[in-house]
C-alpha cells in the first residue's frame, strides 16, 4: 500500500528543513521591526485549542525569538459555556429523568454545584457521544425523553442544524443549545485597549465553515493582519511569518495559508443550515459577560424541539468562577495560565478548579501536559 | 472539540461515508459536504464531513514556500 495523502502532507508540513528557513525568515523579520518600528514585544493571538495545542506540543514558542509572544484566545468552546447551563443539563439529568447526551469534552466541566459526570455518578442518566449521529441513535434506543447539550463553535453548529432542518431529530430528543460564535469573540477583544495585539491567528477548522472572508474586518475595520492556518507545525510558523511580513511591509491583510481547506466563502452550505435552524442572540461566555450577537438560540418555528422550552428551566444563580480562578483572563488573553498561583499547584488536570484546566482544549490543560511556559518555567520549579 | 481529523473516504451509503483515519474506519455524516466520493481526502470533525481537502493546493503552497524561502536565504529583509 502507497502512502496516504494524509501522511504526504503531514510529512511535508512537518518537514524540519523548511521549519529551519521560515525560522531564520521570522528572526530576520523581528529584527527589522524591532529597528525600524521600536517594536519591544509582538503580541500574536489565535483563537483554537488545536493550535495552542500544536503551539505548545511541538515547542513553538521555544524556536520563536523572545520578542514574539504567541497569545492563546478564547478557542476552547467548552470553557466558554457559562455554568448556568451547565447546571440546566445537570438540572435535567436529575429532576426530569431524561437522558442527557454531552461530547466528552464537556462531560467533566465543573458547573455551579457539580460536572455532568457527577450527575452521573448521582444516577443521572447522562452518556457520553463522539458527534451528533451518535447522539441521534442513542436518543432513537431510548424509551424516554433524551436532550442533547448542543455546545461548540461554528465547526460543530451545522451538523446539528443539518439534521433539525432536514427532520431527523427523533420524537423523544430535544437540544439545549449552547453554542458560542467565535467571529464576535474576537471582534470584542479586538476593542479591548488592555489586549494589545499585533495581528490574528485565524482558526482553521472553524473558517472552513465560515471561510476564510469571516476574517477580513481584523484586516479591514482593525488594520491588524490576519492569517488564516492549519494545524500542522509549519503552518503555524507560516502564518507567524506572514504576520511579520505584513507587520514590515505595513500593509495589513487577510493571507490564507490553509487554502488546502478553506475558502473565501467557506462552507456555504452548512452556512445556509445554520441560518435555517439557529438565530443569533446576545450571549454571555463564562466569566466574561454578555458579548454582543456571539450566541445561537433555535429559531420559533423549532420550540418542540428547544429542551429551555420543554423542561421549562430556570436558573437564577451559578457561578462561573471559583475564587481565585483565572480562567476568564486566559480565555481573553489577558493572562497565561502561569499567571495563575494556582496553576499546577491547586489546580491540575486530576482536580481541576476551573474549566481551562478540564478541556483537552483549555489553556491550562494543554500547558500542564506539554509545558509551554518556558520563559515561565519558575511557576512549577519554585 | 475543534479537533479536525483528516481522513479518506472509503464509501458512501445514504447520507453517510465510511473514513479511513490511518487504519481505524468511522462511518460518518455528509449532510455538509454531499459531494463527496470514494478517494476524496477529507477533514472530520465530531462526526461529520466539514470540509474536502486539497493533496494538490498543500503541496503546491509548500513547495512554493520552500523555493521563496530558499531564494531569499541569504538577502536582509
Ligand atoms: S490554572 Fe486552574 S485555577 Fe488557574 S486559571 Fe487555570 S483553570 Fe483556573
Amino acid at each position: 500500500m502507497g502512502e496516504s495523502p494524509v501522511s504526504r502532507i503531514i510529512k511535508a508540513y512537518r518537514d524540519p528543513a523548511i521549519a529551519k528557513l521560515i525560522c531564520n525568515r521570522i528572526t530576520e523579520l523581528v529584527k527589522t521591526l524591532v529597528k525600524k518600528e521600536k517594536k519591544e514585544i509582538i503580541k500574536i493571538m489565535h483563537v483554537c485549542g488545536t493550535h495552542e495545542h500544536t503551539i505548545t506540543y511541538y515547542g513553538i514558542r521555544d524556536v520563536l525569538p523572545e520578542t514574539i509572544k504567541l497569545i492563546a484566545g478564547p478557542g476552547c468552546p467548552v470553557c466558554i459555556v457559562p455554568a448556568r447551563e451547565i447546571d440546566e443539563a445537570v438540572k435535567i439529568a436529575l429532576e426530569h429523568d431524561a437522558l442527557v447526551l454531552s461530547y466528552g469534552d464537556m462531560y467533566r466541566v465543573p458547573g455551579s454545584k457539580m460536572s455532568l459526570a457527577n450527575a452521573r455518578s448521582m444516577g443521572g442518566n447522562v452518556q457520553v457521544v463522539y458527534g451528533f449521529r451518535d447522539a441521534v441513535e442513542k436518543s432513537r434506543k431510548t424509551k424516554g425523553k433524551a436532550v442533547f447539550f448542543a455546545v461548540g463553535f461554528e465547526t460543530t453548529q451545522p451538523t446539528i442544524a443539518s439534521y433539525v432542518a432536514l427532520n431527523k431529530i427523533p420524537p423523544n430528543m430535544s437540544i439545549l443549545v449552547s453554542h458560542r460564535l467565535t467571529v464576535p469573540a474576537v471582534k470584542y477583544i479586538l476593542k479591548q485597549p488592555d489586549i494589545p495585539l499585533d495581528g490574528i491567528i485565524a482558526p482553521g477548522h472553524v473558517s472552513t465553515i465560515t471561510g476564510a472572508g469571516a476574517w477580513s474586518f481584523i484586516a479591514e475595520d482593525c488594520g491588524l493582519p490576519v492569517v488564516v492556518t492549519g494545524f500542522e507545525p509549519i503552518d503555524v510558523l507560516l502564518a507567524v511569518m506572514d504576520l511579520l511580513e505584513m507587520l514590515v511591509k505595513g500593509k495589513p491583510k487577510i493571507v490564507n495559508e490553509y487554502s488546502r481547506a478553506v475558502s473565501w466563502n467557506g462552507n456555504v452550505r452548512a452556512k445556509e443550515y445554520i441560518l435555517k435552524v439557529f438565530k443569533v442572540v446576545d450571549a454571555d461566555w463564562r466569566g466574561i459577560g454578555v458579548l454582543p450577537e456571539s450566541g445561537l438560540a433555535l429559531r420559533e418555528t423549532y420550540s418542540s424541539i428547544d429542551a429551555r422550552k420543554i423542561f421549562n428551566i430556570r436558573i437564577d444563580r451559578w457561578i462561573d468562577v471559583k475564587p481565585g480562578c483565572r480562567c476568564p483572563d486566559i480565555i481573553l488573553g489577558r493572562a497565561e495560565p502561569t499567571d495563575c498561583p494556582m496553576f499546577l499547584r491547586a489546580c491540575t488536570p486530576e482536580k481541576p478548579l476551573g474549566a481551562c484546566m478540564v478541556s483537552s482544549e483549555g489553556t491550562c490543560a494543554i500547558w500542564a501536559k506539554y509545558g509551554g511556559y518556558r520563559r515561565n518555567v519558575s511557576i512549577r520549579d519554585q | 472539540m475543534c479537533l479536525g481529523v483528516p481522513g479518506v473516504v472509503i464509501e458512501i451509503e445514504e447520507n453517510t461515508a465510511v473514513v479511513d483515519f490511518d487504519g481505524i474506519r468511522l462511518r460518518v455524516d455528509t449532510f455538509l459536504v454531499p459531494d463527496v466520493r470514494p478517494g476524496d481526502f477529507v477533514i472530520v470533525h465530531a462526526g461529520s464531513i466539514i470540509a474536502k481537502l486539497s493533496e494538490e493546493e498543500a503541496m503546491e503552497v509548500i513547495s512554493a514556500w520552500r523555493e521563496l524561502l530558499a531564494a531569499l536565504g541569504g538577502e536582509s529583509v
